[in-house]
């Protein structure tokens, strides 16, 4: 089996007495597009930093690439970018590019070719030779991507990259990471647009109190379905029996609301109420949201 | 060593973007021609009326007097490129882009305190270099021994320019910028305080002199360096800004050069360990 791009065993970090990671655990395929989801406070970047050395872990092991976290090594094949893209505004984007290219041990006529081609892929072309500090946060937001994307790493880290763009900006970094996913680039995507995560990842891991607390492949059974019914009438009796279909059974409004896990339980669950003498009137199943799961697990 | 020189390079096209280059070296230029104008009139009246041995004693004092301005340039340059260099790009975060390059860290932190130290000797080339040039084409002076002056000099900077990225691994631009201006202080008394005890016998004065000396040696080295650079009848004056009643020891050069040694050690370390 191929090594993972991305172990994490148990990490924690403590500041002072203060805990921002508790456990982070988790494993990330190559050629995965992985989500990191959480709510505000709940360790992400924490854990991001620690995965690539910023942060030193005050427990636990990890490894990028094959290689423990922290080593400098490990960071050969690795892309960043920060959530509060920062960089020194009096360079031009060209040189910005060329400067971290260098670190990345890049020369010549290749790095040169590899920068046009991200310039291009960011749309910077025509401002590339301008200083940074007459760049809009969006512009330094895409070329803070292309300084991610250099060097064609294995594994590209994104913190928040759409924070600072509009729909055509988002547009472009979901159309960059379904390029780098078709490319076999392990992405990890830590951001707070569900909808992005939705339809950009894999599988997303839910953080809460810096603990995963939930890991799940979206697009599968996982999620399930949330189930509406209206009766002619709901005794507690067929409430009761509704349970052996689902879960989270409840009446609101006068319908009924369950969640199951596939459609294939939907036809017994109407041969069961037709048998229990009860009138169905209305049924509707719909994949729950990630927004519904997000909710659910952390909020 | 690639990635030592790729930082330091940036460092350099950073004090060239943002004018911190043109400005020291537009300035250090002023201050030399200042020093060439006023010279050259000083030692055209001495020339016309002072006796051979009375005109090399007031050269002398002349040079020692630019040199002594020079040298407090040259710190507070070395102090100023350098404090903001780690400091400010932790505090902005522009740091972490940089470090999550397979770069080891302290090879960042030794890129810029390169980078920093090539701005600081050209400054002091430049302001040392011009006061000497200026004093010999217009006076026809030169002082003794500034082949072994100038070095304590740029060793006097490269200690403090040194600790002020050490202090940058942890502390803030400003409290940096805070905490090495008031080393240099207490070194710059006890430097005095050493001077006084010695003149007037007081052993505990002096004593805490040395002490104040070995914590930061900037002081010191000025002193050794001002010595090395009189000639002897101008040393004999005794106490003054520019001779001492205590001449510091040469041991204080290789502790100087330890320190340095130490104290850049340390500030890796410190850059290493930390949090970004």
């Amino acid at each position: 089996m191929a090594e993972a791009a991305l172990e994490a065993l148990s990490l924690r970090k403590d500041f002072g007495p203060k805990t921002a990671v508790r456990d982070l655990t988790l494993s990330v395929p190559r050629g995965e597009v992985f989500g990191f989801l959480g709510p505000n406070g709940a360790g992400k970047t924490t854990s991001v930093k620690m995965l690539l050395g910023l942060v030193h872990a005050s427990a636990g092991r990890g490894r990028l690439l094959g290689r423990p976290v922290g080593e400098a090594r490990a960071r050969a094949r690795v892309g960043y970018l920060p959530e509060h893209f920062a960089f020194h505004e009096w360079l031009r984007g060209r040189e910005l590019l060329r400067f971290h290219g260098r670190l990345l041990g890049l020369r010549g006529s290749s790095l040169e070719a590899g920068i046009e081609a991200l310039l291009h892929r960011v749309e910077l072309s025509e401002a590339a030779d301008r200083c940074l500090q007459e760049y809009s946060k969006g512009m330094k937001q895409r070329l803070g991507l292309a300084q991610a994307l250099l060097g064609e790493p294995e594994l590209v880290f994104l913190d928040e990259p759409t924070s600072g763009l509009d729909p055509l900006g988002r547009l472009l970094v979901r159309d960059v990471i379904r390029d780098l996913k078709a490319r076999g680039t392990s992405v990890f995507l830590n951001s707070h647009l569900l909808s992005e995560v939705e339809v950009t990842c894999d599988r997303v891991a839910f953080v809460r109190d810096g603990r995963v607390v939930r890991e799940m492949t979206l697009g599968a059974t996982e999620r399930g379905l949330e189930v509406e019914l209206r009766l002619d009438r709901a005794p507690p009796a067929i409430l009761e029996g509704l349970r052996r279909f689902g879960s989270d059974v409840r009446e609101e409004q006068g319908r009924i609301r369950l969640r199951v896990e596939g459609e294939e339980r939907l036809p017994e669950m109407s041969l069961w109420l037709a048998a229990q003498g009860v009138g169905l009137y209305h049924l509707a199943a719909c994949r729950r949201s990630l927004e519904d799961v997000f909710l659910e697990v952390v909020g | 060593m690639r990635a030592v020189l790729t930082i330091a390079h940036l460092t350099l096209a950073e004090a060239r973007r943002r004018r911190i280059l043109a400005a020291a070296l537009l300035l250090g230029t002023a201050f030399v021609f200042l020093f060439a104008v006023a010279f050259h009139f000083i030692a055209r009246d001495v020339r016309a009326h002072a006796p051979a041995t009375e005109q090399r004693f007031i050269l002398s004092l002349v040079v020692m007097a630019a040199l002594y301005a020079a040298n407090f340039l040259i710190v507070m340059t070395s102090v100023l490129v350098t404090v903001d260099t780690l400091a400010g790009e932790i505090g902005s975060g522009v740091i972490e882009a940089l470090c999550t390059k397979p770069v080891p860290r302290f090879a960042v932190a030794l890129g810029k305190w390169l980078g920093c130290w090539v701005i600081f000797a050209l400054y002091a080339s430049l302001l040392c270099g011009g006061v000497l040039a200026v004093a010999r084409l217009a006076g026809g002076y030169t002082p003794p021994n500034a082949s072994r002056g100038l070095p304590l000099l740029f060793l006097e900077g490269t200690v403090l320019l040194t600790l002020a990225l050490a202090g940058g691994t942890r502390l803030s631009t400003l409290a940096n910028g805070i905490t090495v201006f008031g080393l240099y202080g207490l070194a710059f008394v006890g430097g005095w305080m050493e001077q006084i005890g010695t003149a007037a016998g007081n052993a505990p004065a002096r004593y805490i002199g040395i002490a104040a000396s070995l914590v930061v040696p900037s002081e010191s080295l000025w002193q050794l360096a001002a010595h090395h650079m009189q000639p002897p009848i101008v040393r004999d004056l005794g106490i003054g800004p520019f001779a001492g009643a205590s001449v510091p020891s040469p041991a204080m050069v290789v502790w100087a050069a330890v320190y340095v040694l130490v104290t850049l050690g340390v500030a890796l370390r410190l850059f290493e360990t930390r949090d970004l």
